[in-house]
C-alpha cells in the first residue's frame, strides 16, 4: 500500500521544479557559449533577463522546502534529499548569476575592437558545461559516479583558469591596448571557474542524498 | 557487557504460549542516556519494556528465554521482582494517579518501603514533585485528589510517584499519547533533565518524538530489533531499507 500520497507528492513536485530550474541553466550554458563565439549581443541579453527567471523559481522551491519541513517532518532519505534541495538551489542560483554576469562581459567585448581569445578558452568552456549538464543529470538519475566526475573535473577547470590568466596577462604586458579585453577575459574566466565550483558543490550535496556521508568541505 | 551499559539483554526470546513476540534480542542499554524504541503496533517494543522489570512474568503462558542484566546482575536469576521494580520504574501511557490526594500518591512508594516519619515524606514528596517539574504547580493544593488536575499534571505526578521511590531507572511506555501538544513539550523537557541522573528507556510512536529527545534509537519489526543506533543515525541515516521505509513513512 503507497503511504503518504501528499507528501510523496509534494517530494516529485519539488523535485521536477529543481530539474527546471536545471534545465535553465543547461540552456544559459549553452547559449552563452554561442554569444560569446560571435559577441551576439541579444542572445547575451536573452541571458541575463532570464537570471529573474532562475531567482523567482529558487524562491518558490525554498518555500516548498520549508512547508514541507513544516507540514511533514522528513526524515532519514527525505529529510536528507529536502535540506540538500535547499543548499543545492543556492549554487544553481548562483550558475545562472554568474551566466549573467559573463553575459554583461559579452556586451562589454562586443563594444570593443576585437581580439584573440585565450587558446584554452574553447577547452574550458566545454568543460565546465560538460560538468554543468552532469551534475543535473546526476541529480536527476541519483548518479554517484557522475558525481564523481563532476568533482575530478574541476581540477582541470581549474587547470584551464590558471594557464588562461597567464596567457592573459602575457598578452596585456606585451599589447597594452588590450588590457580592457584581457580584464573582461579574466573576468570571464573568472565566473567559468566558479560554475565549476559550484557543479562541484551541488555534486557533493547529491551524493549526500545517496549515501547520508557529508563531505562537503 | 560493555562498561555504561546499565542494561544487558542477550538473545532475548518472549513467547506468549507458542507466538514468538520477541526474537532473539541483544541490546546495550547505555547508563543515563534515553533509549527510545519505535515499531508499528505489535512490533514487540512494549512486550520488551515491560520485561524489563518483569511485568510479564504474570503473564499466562509466558515464557523467556535469554539474559537480562541489570548493572551485570541477571534480573530473573539473581533478583527478585521487587527489589527490581524498586530500581526500575515504569512510567504508563494513561496517567493513573491513584484516587487519592496528590501527597499521598508521591508518598505511596515510600511508605510501602516502611517511611512513616512525616518529615522525610514531606521532604520525599516535595522532591519529586520537583524533579517532576510539577511542584509550583500543585504546592498549594498537595492535599487534593490527585484526579482533580489536568492530564499532563497526573503524568508528572505519575513520574513524581516513580521518582519516589528513587530507581534507577525509569520506563515509559508512550508517556505523551494521551496528552496534548504542551504538556508533551514538558514531559519530553523533563525526561532530558532527568538523565542526568536516571536511564530512561521510552516507548513511542511520535518519530519527531524519539528524534528530539532520545541518544540511541531501536527499531523493532515484527519482534526483532532491525536496527539499534544512535538516534541520529536512524533518522538521518538509517542502513536497513526496512527502518527506512518505517521512519519515512513508506510502510504500510
Amino acid at each position: 500500500m503507497v503511504m503518504r500520497k501528499q507528501f510523496i507528492n509534494q517530494l516529485k513536485e519539488l523535485s521536477k521544479n529543481v530539474i527546471k530550474m536545471g534545465s535553465i541553466i543547461e540552456l544559459s550554458t549553452n547559449e552563452m557559449i554561442e554569444a560569446l563565439e560571435d559577441y551576439d549581443v541579444a542572445k547575451a541579453q536573452a541571458i541575463i533577463d532570464r537570471d529573474m527567471e532562475v531567482n523567482l523559481l529558487e524562491e518558490q522551491i525554498e518555500r516548498e522546502c520549508i512547508n514541507i519541513i513544516a507540514q511533514q517532518q522528513p526524515l532519514a532519505s527525505d529529510l536528507r534529499e529536502v535540506t540538500s534541495i535547499m543548499k543545492i538551489i543556492t549554487d544553481i542560483e548562483r550558475i545562472a548569476d554568474q551566466c549573467a554576469d559573463i553575459s554583461e562581459y559579452i556586451i562589454q567585448l562586443s563594444k570593443l575592437p576585437r581580439t584573440e581569445k585565450p587558446v584554452r578558452l574553447e577547452a574550458m568552456i566545454d568543460t565546465t558545461k560538460g560538468m554543468v549538464i552532469d551534475v543535473i543529470d546526476a541529480f536527476v538519475e541519483k548518479d554517484l559516479a557522475k558525481c564523481e566526475r563532476v568533482i575530478e573535473t574541476d581540477d582541470i577547470v581549474d587547470k584551464h583558469f590558471n594557464k588562461i590568466k597567464q596567457e592573459l596577462a602575457d598578452m596585456m604586458r606585451a599589447n597594452s591596448d588590450m588590457v580592457e579585453q584581457g580584464i573582461c577575459y579574466v573576468m570571464i574566466v573568472k565566473y567559468l571557474e566558479r560554475m565549476a565550483d559550484h557543479s562541484t558543490n551541488i555534486a557533493e550535496w547529491v551524493k549526500f542524498i545517496v549515501t547520508g556521508v557529508l563531505t562537503i568541505g | 557487557m560493555n562498561n555504561n551499559s546499565k542494561f544487558s539483554v542477550e538473545d532475548l526470546d518472549l513467547f506468549y504460549g507458542d507466538f514468538q513476540a520477541l526474537k532473539k534480542i541483544n541490546m546495550e542499554i547505555q547508563e543515563k542516556e534515553i533509549t527510545a524504541l519505535i515499531g508499528p503496533s505489535g512490533c514487540g517494543k512494549s512486550t520488551f519494556l515491560k520485561t524489563l522489570n518483569r511485568m510479564n512474568d504474570l503473564v499466562e503462558g509466558v515464557t523467556i528465554k535469554g539474559k537480562i542484566s541489570l548493572d551485570g546482575k541477571d534480573i530473573f536469576k539473581e533478583m527478585d521482582a521487587i527489589s527490581l521494580r524498586t530500581r526500575v520504574g515504569m512510567v504508563f501511557q494513561q496517567p493513573n494517579p491513584f484516587p487519592m490526594s496528590i501527597y499521598d500518591n508521591v508518598a505511596y512508594g515510600p511508605r510501602i518501603h516502611g517511611i512513616t516519619k512525616k518529615s522525610v515524606l514531606d521532604e520525599i514528596v516535595e522532591r519529586s514533585l520537583r524533579q517532576a517539574a510539577i511542584w509550583d504547580e500543585v504546592k498549594d493544593k498537595l492535599k487534593k485528589s490527585a484526579l482533580a488536575i489536568s492530564g499532563g499534571q497526573q503524568q508528572r505526578l505519575c513520574i513524581a510517584r516513580t521518582l519516589a521511590i528513587e530507581p534507577e531507572v525509569i520506563l515509559m511506555d508512550e508517556p505523551t499519547s494521551a496528552l496534548d501538544p504542551i504538556s508533551t513539550l514538558k514531559i519530553e523537557d523533563l525526561a532530558v533533565e532527568l538523565k542526568k541522573d536516571y536511564t530512561i528507556i521510552m516507548v513511542t510512536h511520535n518519530m519527531q518524538q524519539a528524534a528530539r529527545i532520545s541518544d540511541k534509537t531501536a527499531f523493532f519489526l515484527v519482534g526483532e530489533v532491525v536496527e539499534f543506533d544512535s538516534t541520529e543515525n536512524i533518522f538521518n541515516n538509517p542502513k536497513d531499507i526496512r527502518t527506512e521505509e518505517y521512519i519515512t513513512g513508506r510502510f504500510g
